[in-house]
């Protein structure tokens, strides 16, 4: 298990190396750069710009640079665009705000989705499967940016119950409406998966057995059923949590949150090309780490599988 | 019970004496005990440091938190800043500004000595500020060699005779140069702050300043607060403690935390205006913003061959017809616009544009006949491409555009890119028509026309015209050159370089509370010294 799990970490940094470099090299075929304004900037100043960023030497120099300095100092550069923030203080900023409602949002979609699922097959053609079924489609036709707005003209206007936007530190009332937000359409996919691969569980031959020995109900469901059942889901998750986790740019646009997700958007909009590579890796090394954790986690539902 | 007891004392000496509960009144209304004002900015903040920023929304807290020589008043003339008075050479080549005595934050004097470094800072080549042309633009000696780094900082044209005395050497007299001293990359900096921190020196706690608030909190991408610095020497005078800006990327969330009662101002989406004053008369308000709305016609050597064509050009123009933009699109009370300066620009006539006057039949049956006459028609067709940075509004327009092109037998082809790649295209003149706005700069008609001048770099139109440059140089040299630029109006008239469009105004939601917004102020200068809200 551990040389599996070295043996991923060998392959995951020349993985990383390629994002770096192919990022970069998109990043700078873009037309227009970070200077490039409204207001053309007179020639001299430019030039100005250009040799305080480094982007007047040769491409291959700049990308050696900064390999050579996220390697070594784990620096990120100075932002070409917020001129008195840098990268890591950008996103160390800005990240822990996205894990926040990330993490929360990803807990109760996972926690409310599969109880759904789970009991909408369970009680299958019951009213309580087509009241899941039926919220979980009505759910997943609601993207967030319709959701966002609605919950505002809800909590807010109308009622006046929750703050429309804002952060503070991460106080819940603050919390309540990027969570529900964010977390609805991934609990009406997790309640989908649930549902459809409890069904195939249930009707398993080893299900059979269990209960042709008498075994009872809640424990053949929690014991045999769950864990199988889940198996469809848990890969789902793994990106799926990369996605809430590294920020919702519908989710920071509408509620102020701060979080990386709209720094992020805005970074590729702006050319800022160090808060963009800074971001893109950071999403990069989690998308490789979590799904690394996905395979682990698959060893351990179903013991067939051996790394 | 004897809790109750004591409130209904409480209160009924509250009523009996409302002298205890020291109410201010101004104007004959009483104030209200909060004076926390909260608005609205779309983006976060690219900087906070006055010689990097080169933002609008950047622009009004550099304002609050620093004081340049010169502010500006709500119908936008001048008043002393932190230099009481100023006298000008004979030459006008010569001014020498008398500082107040004001204090920064730290408790230091505010003397010439921080407005050389702030200055030479702005010029100097290492801090590389995208604004360094604002000090060749205001014509400082030497300031082009320093920027080139040709020349050391230390030769910039200013001097500080003493701790009270800051004199200004220009290349050539410039009648509107004190007025340039109230743009934020002029204000003075605290080197000690800045050599101590670095570019921390803009964080809460680190950053000095000498306006009339502090920082006291910046969260990123949600909010920034600056509260009352009781060093400022007008301190007395500001009635509002705090002003809060929150980044609110949506414009229709924000209308409906403003709805709510979460903001005291916000802007009004695009087309939602007259829906929102026939409902809250007293709330929405549109007044005039110092923008110009126009398409470039690229008339140089990369652009298409019909718009060389003057004829061309005029029919192109002719036939748009501007009510139906700002009436039936724009919706905001917008005015139609058939020159470049924005109407309401101080000192600024409109010249009589002979086109302005027409009927738009008559208009589109001239540029009928232009067209002919250069040779397009139902033999000759003629299709240009109209290119416009992505956003519901500019498609609108051109969209509209289209259609009144539509009637003249010209074939429009839309072609919408990002913000960035439209801007390098017209700057590189890689394009037919395109889509673009000008702010100005300060209030004055140069702000606009120096655009047009052949060695302006943002002449995205390749227009070059030598009476037009001759026109605009004599125009810097003389105390009223309101006339050269009437002559200068009617030359882009009659040669069409673009496509004017719209002048703009500025279209906000604001509670009603709230008081000394300077409506007036075409260039939407504000300071929330000059704020504040009154008992509902």
């Amino acid at each position: 298990m551990l040389s599996y799990i070295a043996r991923r970490i060998m392959i995951a940094i020349p993985t990383l190396l390629v994002l770096i470099v192919f990022s970069f090299l998109l990043m700078h075929l873009a037309p227009g750069s970070p200077f490039t304004q409204e207001r053309a900037i007179p020639p001299e100043i430019l030039a100005n710009l250009e040799a305080k960023y480094g982007l007047d030497q040769p491409l291959y120099v700049q990308l050696l640079q900064y390999i050579k300095n996220v390697v070594f100092h784990f620096d990120f550069g100075p932002s070409f665009v917020y001129k008195d923030r840098t990268v890591n203080e950008i996103i160390a900023n800005g990240f822990p705000i996205t894990l926040t409602y990330g993490v929360l949002s990803f807990v109760v979609a996972v926690v409310v989705g599969v109880t759904l699922g789970a009991c909408a097959a369970i009680y299958q053609n019951s009213w309580l499967d087509y009241i899941t079924v039926g919220i979980s489609i009505g759910a997943q036709v609601l993207p967030n940016f319709v959701m966002a707005p609605i919950l505002v003209l809800i909590f807010t206007l109308m009622l006046g119950w929750l703050p429309g936007g804002g952060w503070e530190g991460g106080q819940w009332q603050y919390l309540v409406m990027p969570v529900i937000a964010l977390s609805t359409s991934y609990m009406a996919s997790i309640a989908r998966l649930t549902r459809s691969s409890m069904l195939e569980v249930l009707t398993s031959n080893h299900i059979r057995t269990a209960r042709a020995k008498g075994m009872p109900a809640r424990r053949i469901i929690l014991n045999h059923a769950l864990k199988p059942a889940m198996l469809p889901v848990v890969s789902y998750l793994g990106p799926t949590f990369v996605a809430m986790v590294t920020g919702s740019v519908v989710i920071d646009m509408y509620f102020s949150t701060g979080g990386i997700g709209l720094a992020f958007v805005n970074a590729a909009l702006n050319r800022d090309y160090s808060l963009m590579m800074g971001v893109t890796i950071l999403v990069g090394a989690l998308t490789i780490l979590f799904s690394l954790i996905v395979d682990l986690l698959y060893a351990w539902i179903d013991p067939r599988i051996r790394h | 019970m004897k809790k109750n007891w004591l409130i209904a004392t409480a209160l009924s000496a509250f009523i009996a004496f409302p002298a205890l509960a020291e109410t201010r009144v101004i104007n004959g209304e009483e104030l209200a005990a909060d004076q926390t004002f909260i608005y609205r900015i779309l983006d976060d903040f690219k900087t906070l440091d006055p010689q990097l920023n080169s933002d609008v929304s950047g622009s009004e807290v550099m304002r609050d938190l620093f004081e340049g020589l010169m502010n500006e008043k709500a119908d936008g003339s001048l008043e002393p800043g932190v230099a009481e008075s100023y006298t000008v050479s004979d030459d006008g080549k010569t001014y020498t500004f008398h500082l107040r005595d004001a204090l920064w934050s730290d408790g230091k004097p505010v003397t010439a000595g921080d407005f050389v470094y702030a200055w030479q800072r702005l010029a100097n080549p290492e801090t590389a500020s995208e604004y360094a042309w604002y000090m060749e633009l205001m014509g400082i000696e030497n300031a082009s060699a320093v920027v080139k780094g040709e020349a050391d900082p230390s030769e910039l044209g200013v001097k500080a005779i003493d701790d009270k005395t800051f004199e200004v050497k220009l290349i050539n007299p410039l009648p509107y140069f004190p007025a340039m001293t109230v743009h934020s990359s002029t204000f003075p900096s605290p080197q000690w702050a800045i050599e101590e921190h670095g570019q921390n020196w803009t964080k809460p706690g680190n950053m000095v300043s000498n306006g009339a608030y502090v920082l006291t909190e910046y969260a990123p991408g949600e909010k920034l607060v600056r509260e009352r610095n009781v060093n400022y020497w007008n301190n007395e005078e500001t009635i509002l403690d705090k002003s809060v800006a929150l980044i609110i990327n949506d414009e229709a969330q924000a209308l409906t935390r403003y709805l709510a009662g979460e903001l005291h101002k916000t802007e009004v989406p695009t087309g939602q205006y007259p829906r929102l004053k026939e409902q809250y008369p007293d709330q929405a308000t549109a007044v005039p913003y110092s923008c110009s709305y126009f398409y470039w016609l690229n008339m140089s050597d990369k652009g298409p061959e019909a718009l060389k064509d003057v004829r061309v050009r005029k029919a192109l123009s002719y036939a748009v017809n501007r009510d139906v933009i700002v009436d039936r699109i724009m919706q905001g009370g917008q005015t139609a616009a058939y020159n470049l300066t924005h109407t309401a620009t101080a000192n600024f006539t409109t010249p009589d544009i002979p086109y302005a006057s027409w009927t738009q039949q008559e208009r589109v049956a001239k540029a009928k006949e232009l067209l002919a006459e250069a040779g397009y028609g139902p033999q000759n067709p003629l299709e240009l491409k109209i290119s416009y940075n992505t956003s519901e509004g500019h498609k609108k327009i051109a969209i509209a555009v289209s259609q009144f092109w539509k009637a003249i037998g010209v074939t429009a082809v839309l072609e919408n890119t990002e913000w960035k790649v439209h801007t390098e295209n017209m700057q590189d003149k890689n394009y037919e028509v395109a889509r673009y706005a000008w702010c100005g700069d300060y209030n004055e008609a140069s702000t606009y026309l120096d655009l047009l001048t052949s060695y302006s770099g943002h002449n995205n139109a390749g227009f070059n015209n030598a009476d037009y440059d001759a026109l605009m140089a004599e125009s810097k040299t003389i105390a009223d050159p309101s006339e050269l630029y009437t002559q200068a109006e009617a030359i882009l008239a009659e040669e069409m370089p673009f496509i004017p469009m719209y002048h703009y105004t500025n279209v906000n939601m604001f509670k009603p509370n709230l008081r000394g917004w300077p409506l007036e102020n075409v260039m939407r200068t504000w300071y929330s010294r000059d704020l504040y809200l009154v008992k509902d």
